[in-house]
């Protein structure tokens, strides 16, 4: 009994410290970005290699979840004889939900966790450490590049999710199961509404952007530096990331969308 | 610099230094002091914190008690703007040579002209190339860090350390895990670069040999304390039994071989 309280103790004590310890964290990041901006180059590097190099997995996914949607959206809306509504469907679930979750999902698996291994392995093999000693703050030179390129690619990314997720939608409704083209347009035209779907949907995606480059980023610098604490700052960033994209979802579009 | 130390002071001065780690005692109240111009090394078994002694002169870990003076400035009484300015003037070479991977040795050696300089590029490449011509490694600029072998990092770690031509340069193990060649050549660049720049060096090891053949000044630390410390020639005739293991190599002796455990029999006996 006493264990268990002990146990319990420690844990809630280690979690506050570790939220205070990131909350330092993210104050240092946002600090550096007088600093980086003046350095484009810095950047520019940095969005290669985290936001183009995610394209080809945000594509094709978003290209496969858009013909999955045009086909189960089809077969539902065709019972009640409303699959020219079809347009609508897919552009709605994409551009609200699917766009900015699926993306931001992916984009946790595909750069926050390499994003984390990189800074855990420079923090494991001292370059972090070497860098201080040069008089180079390695937040604001390492993490804040970092940082801003995750959060000015997630809403990117999860643009063009959406928008490869309309064409897949396209092909599979209108190409392969003989949707009306023009309603096809015509009806995503008239029931998407800029402010209300489309605006909503990148707000979401740059709050997920932000959220899922500071925990990456904060799991790597926060990591103990062996092989094994890189590979469970690695789980840690993949799964904390899928938890918070998830929970905020629910809680944007319930202030977003709800009337809760 | 209208207040600056006169020369024949110390460059480091470490008072009644004490450092934990969880309720490990690593520094129990230690005193030394590093000359100007002088090789000094800081030696000792394996885990008596010599690395440690380093981190906390460079002022990235601070102590339980006690002060350390670089230049006469108190490491951690400075605000962290005038620490950075004074690392600055402080190089330090990292066990490992911590070069940044994903630049060639080229950039690597750039990398503190480009931040703290706004010098031009072609006077960087100056400099990187007069830097690395002094290590023996120019024609090696185009090297990424995971092609060169471990003396090689370190003599480009190196080449960087002395880029901004500092007042100090601290070495953490330099000479751990290196063939006789990389070794030698190393024991040549320590001596020689503290010479033709009018460096101070400290040198953190448990190399005795390559140690004691350059240093000027050894410190020997064992379980917290200074157990010794004078010219390698007057180590050698000490008469501290902490300071013949060390410098002999023996097994045994005040460093006991047997890590603290219970009784041979009684712990084979127990089950």
């Amino acid at each position: 009994m006493f264990e268990f309280l002990e146990n319990l103790g420690k844990t809630t004590r280690s979690s506050f410290a570790k939220l205070g310890r990131s909350t330092f964290f993210l104050g240092h990041t946002l600090m550096g970005i007088g600093d980086v901006l003046p350095r484009p180059s810095l950047l520019t590097k940095q969005l290669y290699s985290v936001g183009v190099l995610s394209f080809l997995i945000i594509t094709i996914s978003g290209l496969f979840v858009g013909m999955v949607l045009g086909l189960q959206g089809f077969y539902t809306l065709s019972d009640f004889g409303a699959e020219e509504s079809l347009g609508v469907m897919v552009a709605a679930s994409l551009v609200r939900e699917l766009g900015p979750v699926v993306s931001a999902l992916l984009f946790a698996g595909r750069a926050g966790s390499a994003l984390t291994a990189e800074i855990g392995l420079m923090k494991a093999t001292e370059q972090l450490s070497g860098m201080e000693m040069m008089a180079v703050d390695p937040i604001k030179r390492i993490i804040t590049p970092r940082f801003l390129a995750g959060f000015i690619s997630t809403p990117l990314l999860a643009t063009l999710f959406s928008a490869i997720g309309v064409v897949g939608g396209h092909m599979v409704g209108v190409g392969l199961l003989g949707v009306d083209d023009g309603a096809f347009w015509a009806q995503m035209q008239s029931s998407i509404d800029f402010q209300e779907d489309i605006i909503n949907g990148v707000i979401k995606s740059i709050v997920f952007g932000f959220v899922v480059s500071w925990i990456a980023l904060f799991e790597g610098y926060d990591t103990i530096p062996t092989a094994e604490g890189v590979s469970r700052a690695t789980t840690r960033t993949v799964v904390n990331s899928a938890f918070s994209v998830l929970g905020l979802d629910f809680i944007l579009t319930a202030l977003m969308f709800g009337d809760i | 610099m209208a207040n600056r130390p006169s020369p024949d002071k110390p460059i480091v001065k470490v008072h009644n230094l004490s450092f934990s780690r969880g309720s490990r005692k690593i520094f129990d109240g230690i005193d030394l002091e590093i000359q100007r111009g002088k090789i000094t090394a800081i030696m000792g078994p394996s885990g008596t914190g010599k690395t440690t002694l380093l981190k906390l002169i460079g002022g990235q870990l601070m102590p339980d008690h006690g002060s350390i003076h670089v230049d006469g400035q108190n490491v951690h009484r400075l605000k962290s703007q005038e620490l950075f300015n004074l690392r600055k003037r402080m190089g330090m070479l990292f066990q490992s040579g911590a070069l940044l991977t994903d630049m060639d040795v080229f950039d690597n050696v750039a990398f503190p002209l480009r931040e703290h300089t706004r010098l031009p590029e072609s006077m960087i490449r100056t400099l990187v190339l007069m830097k690395l011509h002094a290590v023996g490694l120019r024609g090696a600029r185009k090297l990424m860090p995971n092609e060169l072998s471990g003396g090689m990092a370190r003599r480009v770690a190196l080449a960087r350390a002395i880029a901004l031509d500092p007042m100090m340069i601290m070495y953490d193990e330099p000479f751990t895990g290196q063939d006789p060649i990389s070794m030698g050549a190393l024991v040549h660049l320590i001596k020689s670069l503290n010479t033709a720049l009018g460096l101070t060096s400290v040198i953190v090891s448990h190399d005795v040999q390559e140690t004691a053949a350059i240093a000027d000044y050894i410190y020997v630390l064992a379980e917290g304390k200074i157990v010794g410390h004078g010219t390698p020639q007057q180590l050698a005739d000490s008469d501290s039994q902490w300071v013949q293991q060390f410098m002999n190599g023996n097994a045994d002796g005040p460093v006991p071989f047997h890590y603290p455990a219970p009784d041979y029999l009684d712990d084979l006996l127990a089950s």
